[in-house]
């Protein structure tokens, strides 16, 4: 039997589902508290009371915002250690230059500059600097610094400056943590060195969170191997997840749209995520949300992540609903205070799950207290939300033709029944935890992103194609279920010798 | 002459991108680089070339390579300001100010960074009025100046004077080709230009333009106005077309980034679509099938929402755009100019039609 257990923590809900032969079996929704794990904790007893079988599953896999979260609000990120290999180029822009000054200060322990690097076309940019390396060890060792990042020029096509300074790094303080940026990132030195700096300020937290997941795990009863969800909708174990905390940034919402095409069985439709003060709308392509092509900001630092293009809306079920001098639907809302603040639970807001309750679209709290709400205005307030959900999918359609909307979300009770551009709204069971469902069904990813020369098109994604797999299969996959996802090809204009750069993401399933 | 604020680099930045018509470069690392030498006290000065006595001398620089390799080597004040002093080694002459090159992407900064190493002013101009894939694209070419010397330095110890060039072509094929061999990224300093030629040839005035269109934007940010509206304002320009990108199609050939991209209509353009083609740079657009609008005049596609620029390097299926012309400067609608920079000097086989005739 093939049971695998999916945990989402949000900012108000710890979810818990067991998927069981492809079927949701059981699932749970606690809140989140302070710590993380005793949320976590609580919502696996409260599924392994339900669904004594979870104790048996082979995989749990876990989705949460812990990361960003710390990233955002300045909190429990380490001093780190930044070495650039790249001099002479770069020398003005150096590590941490366009970070906002409150997380440089916090973060920034020594900055190294030091001479390598490579060109586009492989060729070495000056020597390697490997004295200056040992030096700047022994400087690491003597700050007390317990992580660095390391960036080199034209990293992601030649890493063998990061690898030699790692070598070096591990000979002189072999307990310190490493974070290479060929790694995390893509052709951008310093949106690449970014990625590598915010993943090292987080490993600390990282490994202590990891680990205490897994303590939560055995804690209940659970011997399955714990994974981590990341950004595009996959998978990592927890052993080697602890050491890429920048990867799981924004599996949230990545995981509810993966949730979404598994529960409607569909992989080609907009998914609408209604929570209780935001909607999100994204696209599924082959299953996977699209991906954002353009720079991300995590916390006010600029960074090339893998993320899900989404767009936002300030609209849920908590969100306020104004009348006067006319009405405004948000972007305001009371959010988790929904409970206490609600008309229909007592208080004395109006939001749009009053205006929803009043028009019988679903029941909740006292429908009695809405009663009096004008006819008028609760229609006026509907016809407001559906012109917002109707441009919001609009902006997300990638072609004129009527595209399958999947509702999913606790306020998916919002998305009305027809839409114009969509051919149908897809209501699927177990839609208000579809992101813990996302998390339980992730596969493995591999993705490669390089100038290849000299090689026509085909030749350069088969080659990509070949270093993708490599890599998923090195994080878990099986190399017989491996699916390209996405292949994107850009000629570079002014290189020589047809140059291309070719990205190939593949997945696969988890290996037994 | 008069000193230039960091705000001012800030608006330069984004209007400049808008002039970049889609080519460029960033100019994001020029900004941050400026950031850089404005926190350790430096203020740039702005100069008119009215100033200029006729026989001063002009360096004209520009940042030359590969965008995306810029993105790793990243540009470096120092490198630049060695093409300038290279120069006037070479000549046995000191320059009086700088220029840029392309008012267009990140090249609208760099005589900015020159000229914080320098000490010297930045002339008010620059001699495309946008950006162009190549060296005979220019105002001074149009007017027949003299292409050579060129100083080109690396950020390694490696430097080239190209002394001279049978024809501006030769000058882009010699220099392109040191470029490449430095590892397509490399700090250049054109042929000197004099005060004369400057106020002659130059197109004057498009760094006070470019910050004016960055301005604009941004204030309508701040007021929650619609940015593109704001652009087309200042800057008597024209919509053209707005839709959501639908197809995207690149090739390089000959070292140019060509390709097309289609736009579907949205909002008051529903039903109609809209074919871009682009080498570096937007070159024409087609309405329903029809040529709609062309080179010189400035093709700038931008971000629906934000009016934010986008590349042709960053056109991406499904992105909503706006499509806005904005008038290209007199020298470039000359028939000479035309003959440089027309469509048919990008090998489309159009007659050119100003949309603001």
């Amino acid at each position: 039997m093939r049971r695998r257990i999916g945990i989402d923590v949000g900012g108000t809900n710890t979810d818990a589902v067991l998927i069981e032969e492809g079927f949701v079996k059981a699932w749970v929704k606690k809140p989140t508290t302070a710590d993380v794990t005793t949320g976590i904790t609580r919502a696996l007893a409260a599924l392994v009371e339900q669904a004594p079988a979870a104790r048996d599953a082979q995989a749990a896999m876990i989705g949460t915002t812990h990361f960003t979260n710390a990233v955002v609000q300045r909190r429990d990120l380490g001093r780190v250690a930044a070495v650039r290999i790249g001099l002479p180029s770069g020398a003005s822009l150096p590590p941490f230059v366009d970070w906002p000054e409150d997380l440089a200060a916090l973060v920034r322990g020594l900055v190294v500059m030091l001479e390598g690097g490579h060109e586009f076309d492989g060729r070495p940019l000056v020597p390697f600097d490997a004295k200056g390396m040992r030096a700047a060890a022994r400087r690491i060792r003597d700050a007390g610094i317990r992580s660095v990042a390391i960036a080199a020029v034209f990293s992601p096509l030649n890493a063998a400056c990061e690898e030699e300074a790692a070598a070096v790094l591990r000979d002189a303080c072999p307990d310190v943590a490493v974070t290479l940026s060929h790694r995390l990132g893509r052709i951008g030195l310093l949106e690449r060195e970014n990625a590598a700096l915010l993943n090292a300020c987080l490993i600390e937290l990282a490994r202590t969170t990891t680990r205490a997941f897994s303590q939560a795990l055995r804690a209940s009863g659970i011997a399955a191997p714990l994974y981590l969800t990341q950004n595009d909708g996959t998978v990592m174990l927890a052993e080697v997840a602890e050491a890429y905390p920048v990867y799981s940034f924004a599996s949230g919402p990545t995981n509810s749209m993966r949730g979404a095409a598994f529960l409607s069985k569909r992989d080609e439709a907009l998914v609408i995520d209604v929570g209780g003060t935001t909607t999100d709308i994204g696209s599924l392509r082959h299953g996977f949300p699209r991906e954002a092509n353009n720079v991300v900001e995590i916390g006010g630092v600029r960074t090339l992540f893998r993320m899900p293009d989404l767009l936002s809306l300030g609209l849920g079920g908590g969100t306020i609903v104004s009348t006067a001098p006319s009405l405004r639907i948000g972007p305001a809302s009371v959010g988790y205070r929904l409970t206490a603040q609600a008309l229909v639970f007592g208080g004395d807001v109006l939001t749009v799950t009053d205006v929803a309750v009043a028009a019988g679209l679903m029941d909740l709290g006292d429908r009695k207290r809405v009663a009096s709400l004008p006819a008028a205005l609760v229609e006026e307030a509907l016809a407001r939300v559906r012109a917002m959900i109707e441009e919001g999918v609009d902006r997300m359609k990638t072609d004129a033709g009527e595209t399958p909307l999947i509702a999913v979300g606790g306020g998916s009770f919002l998305v009305p029944a027809r839409l114009a551009g969509v051919s149908e709204v897809v209501n699927v069971p177990h839609q208000a935890v579809a992101n813990a469902v996302g998390a339980a069904i992730a596969q493995v990813s591999g993705e490669v992103d390089q100038i290849f020369q000299d090689l026509s098109r085909d030749e350069a994604i088969a080659r990509a194609r070949q270093l993708a797999t490599d890599k998923a299969v090195a994080a878990g996959a099986d190399r017989a279920t491996i699916n390209v996802v996405e292949v994107e090809d850009l000629p570079l204009a002014y290189l020589p010798g047809n140059s291309l750069r070719t990205r190939v993401r593949v997945v696969g399933e988890i290996a037994r | 002459m008069r000193p230039v604020t960091l705000d001012e680099i800030e608006s330069l930045a984004i209007g400049a991108w808008i002039l970049g018509t889609g080519g460029g470069g960033s100019p994001y690392l020029a900004l941050l680089n400026m950031r850089q030498l404005y926190r350790q006290g430096v203020v740039c000065r702005l100069m008119d070339a009215s100033e200029l006595a006729d026989d001063d001398l002009v360096a004209v620089v520009s940042n030359m390579g590969a965008p995306l390799v810029g993105q790793e080597r990243l540009t470096d004040p120092k490198t630049m300001a060695l093409a300038v002093t290279m120069m006037e080694e070479y000549l046995g002459r000191k320059f009086r100010a700088v220029m840029s090159l392309e008012i267009g992407g990140g090249n609208s900064i760099q005589p900015f960074m020159a000229a914080a190493m320098l000490d010297l002013p930045v002339i008010d101009g620059d001699c495309m009025g946008r950006a162009f894939p190549e060296a005979q694209m220019t105002s001074f070419a149009i007017h027949d100046l003299r292409m050579y010397p060129l100083t080109l330095a690396d950020v390694r110890d490696n430097a080239v004077v190209v002394a001279r060039a049978a024809s501006w072509k030769w000058m882009e094929r010699i220099s392109r080709k040191a470029c490449v061999e430095v590892g397509s990224i490399a700090s250049t300093c054109k042929a000197p230009r004099t005060g004369r030629e400057i106020k002659d040839c130059a197109i004057l005035g498009s760094t006070t333009k470019a910050i004016g269109i960055g301005r604009a934007v941004q204030a309508a940010r701040r007021a929650h106005r619609d940015p593109i509206d704001a652009v087309l304002e200042v800057e008597a320009g024209i919509k053209i077309f707005s839709g959501k990108i639908h197809d995207i199609a690149r090739r390089t050939t000959e070292g140019f980034l060509r390709g097309t991209a289609t736009i579907e209509g949205l909002d008051g353009f529903r039903g109609h679509d809209f074919r871009l083609a682009f080498q570096n740079e937007f070159a024409v657009g087609w309405l329903d099938g029809e040529p709609r609008v062309m080179t010189p005049d400035l093709i700038c596609v931008l971000d629906t929402v934000s009016g934010d620029a986008i590349g042709t390097e960053t056109l991406r299926y499904g992105q909503r755009v706006t499509v806005i012309a904005l008038p290209a400067p007199p020298i470039l609608l000359t028939p000479k100019g035309i003959e440089h920079v027309g469509p048919r000097a990008f090998g489309y086989d159009l007659d050119f039609r100003s949309v603001f005739a």
